[in-house]
């Protein structure tokens, strides 16, 4: 079994290359059929034919299809994915600002997703038909069926205009920006290695709030999947036997049964973590969170290309990247992947 | 002879259903081999789970349902869990479903010691590789690292019976421990489970389908349809059985050189069932 290790190392980063090589003909062919002209993002309306037609060669609009394709893989490759048109910055340090704003934000979220999602997941299914699963599956439908723009004006309007428990919208306070040196652009981890504490807790107060709302909604899918997955294991066997063993209840389901849906569990957080990161455009905007979501799509709506093309392929990184953590969990959770 | 389990006039109901899976079953069982047999729904496998009070969701009735001295009816689960897997177990039918996936067979086999009985790790793992060799594992230590997927289906089920032979109990449920095997380790894993049965005087109840099986290997055996038991023998005058249906049962066994027309058709009439209409 052992042996099997580098071959299927090796199947991986095979399967890792195809997928990018399908990623960057994506975002490329993305970049041609987009029904705006990317001259006309650059010159504007009202430049001359002249101008207009050296900027059609400048970007290689003229060349064979092919030729065209083949400058953009290699653009990529050399990490130049050229500059933005709306902030007239390179793409690469605006994602640099923006990832690490949503990553902090996501990551918090997840983190109170699952953190909330799975044992309520639990608990909802050895309750089945009680009223414990009632409750936790009403409050799950709530959080999956209520839009998240509205529970975030809401939310703002009770927690930080009422009751003031927490900070209102962006990422600090107004006081607070420009204060800490941007290193890692992770607010959290830059305002702590400056020992900046004041700053740190702004930020923890700022991000509180929308990372519990996302939490929130992406717990109502993983409380509703960890809930079936049980469900599924609770049917089995061994766990009979565990409780033949003399095993109780709680200790049957957390030692037995949850451990044969840690490998199912992966895969759906992994896959709820992926889309939080793809950015929460419509919580970026109520809480104006400076984030990928809200870079995104501004750019989109103007027809920013070079922009949006790099946004698109760092989706897809990420959830290579996702599906690639996801397959080595696997192997630690189950022996029988190995 | 006083004896293990005492057992009368069980009953017992799933949830929602208002039929009795099982209703006026009574039984004694001593250090003895007593054969459960019956067809698929005739309650046996219901009587076994009763008794280990592992049927959540039913409700489950008795005269009388004791277990050494304990009332099985009457005592609160936070006793039952240190009789259950102690004093007594049982072996479920197929190795395949009823060892965990993902946990070393050794590590089971551990965890029913461990849960009884204060031990190191150590010490669990040294009674669980003598375990091992006593079901006849010959390389004990490789085996305890195995995961389940990796051993075969009569070396899972002998991993099955060390678990649960593991604490030395006095009553030992077979819930048909060898009809998920390849008939050629069927026998072996028999004599296995028989001789330590034997050697330890653990009362034994065999719940099965295979009359030969329960002949061979049972002093006693219940038939039992729609939930009752409808006649007890000794398993050595099964031939003897006066109840039509045990004569039908023993009828539809295929027998080396017998005749290979089609088997008879099991009767089953309702007047057989006590109570009914």
């Amino acid at each position: 079994m052992r042996r099997r290790v580098i071959p299927d190392i090796a199947g991986q980063a095979g399967a890792i290359l195809v997928t990018l090589a399908g990623l960057l003909i994506l975002t490329f062919v993305i970049g041609r059929i987009m029904p705006t002209d990317p001259v006309r993002a650059i010159v504007g309306e009202d430049a001359t034919r002249e101008v207009y037609e050296n900027v059609y060669r400048q970007l290689g609009l003229d060349r064979p299809v092919w030729q065209q394709f083949f400058f953009y893989v290699r653009d990529v490759l050399t990490f130049d994915f050229g500059t933005s048109i709306r902030t007239g910055q390179p793409v690469l340090q605006d994602i640099a600002r923006v990832l690490p704003a949503t990553v902090e934000l996501a990551t918090f979220a997840i983190v109170i997703g699952a953190g909330l999602g799975i044992p309520l997941g639990v608990a909802a299914a050895v309750n089945k038909d009680r009223w414990p699963d009632h409750v936790i599956r009403i409050a799950s439908l709530m959080g999956h069926s209520m839009p998240i723009f509205w529970t975030g004006m809401i939310a703002l309007l009770i927690f930080y205009a009422g009751l003031g428990w927490v900070g209102g919208s962006g990422r600090m306070s107004q006081f607070y920006i420009g204060l800490v040196p941007e290193r890692t652009n992770f607010l959290l981890i830059d305002s702590a290695l400056a020992g900046q504490w004041d700053v740190f807790r702004s930020a923890v107060n700022h991000i509180i709030l929308p990372a519990s709302l996302l939490g929130y909604s992406s717990s109502a899918y993983i409380t509703r999947m960890t809930r079936s997955f049980m469900l599924d294991q609770l049917n089995q066997e061994y766990v009979t036997t565990a409780r033949v063993k003399g095993l109780s209840r709680n200790k049957t389901i957390w030692r037995h049964a949850f451990g044969n849906i840690k490998v199912q569990l992966v895969t759906i957080v992994a896959l709820a973590y992926g889309s939080l990161l793809e950015g929460a455009v419509l919580i970026e905007t109520v809480f104006a969170w400076p984030g990928f979501g809200q870079y995104l799509t501004s750019n989109l709506l103007i027809g920013d290309m070079n922009a949006v093309m790099t946004c698109v392929l760092v989706v897809g990184l990420i959830f290579i990247g996702l599906n690639l953590i996801s397959d080595i969990l696997y192997r630690v959770f189950d022996p029988r992947t190995r | 002879m006083e004896p293990i389990l005492s057992v009368k006039n069980l009953g017992v109901r799933y949830g929602g259903s208002a039929e009795w899976a099982v209703r006026g079953v009574s039984f004694d069982l001593g250090r003895e081999r007593l054969g459960i047999v019956g067809e698929s729904g005739s309650g046996k496998s219901t009587v076994g789970r009763a008794i280990l009070r592992l049927l959540p969701g039913a409700e489950v009735t008795a005269d009388r349902m004791r277990f050494e001295e304990l009332d099985l009816l009457d005592i609160p689960e936070r006793r039952m869990l240190k009789v259950r897997g102690a004093r007594m177990s049982m072996i479920l039918q197929d190795p395949k479903f009823s060892l965990n996936p993902i946990e070393r067979c050794g590590d089971q086999i551990a965890e029913a010691y461990r849960t009884h009985v204060r031990a190191t790790k150590r010490k669990a793992r040294a009674k669980t590789l003598e375990m091992l060799e006593a079901v006849q594992i010959r390389e004990p230590e490789r085996v305890y690292d195995l995961y389940p997927h990796e051993v075969s289906g009569g070396m899972g089920q002998r991993v099955m019976i060390a678990m649960m032979l593991m604490t030395d109990p006095d009553l030992v449920i077979a819930d048909e421990p060898t009809s998920a095997l390849d008939v050629t380790v069927r026998l072996e894993v028999l004599r296995i489970l028989d001789g330590l049965v034997r050697e330890r005087g653990i009362g034994l109840v065999m719940i099965s389908h295979d009359l030969n099986l329960v002949r061979n290997f049972c002093d006693r055996v219940l038939i039992m349809y729609a939930g009752q038991v409808v006649e007890v023998l000794d398993a050595r005058d099964l031939d003897q059985a006066t109840h039509p249906y045990t004569q039908g049962l023993i009828a539809a066994q295929p027998r080396i050189g017998g005749d290979r027309g089609p088997l008879p058709v099991l009767q089953r009439r309702d007047s057989w069932v006590e109570g009914a209409a």
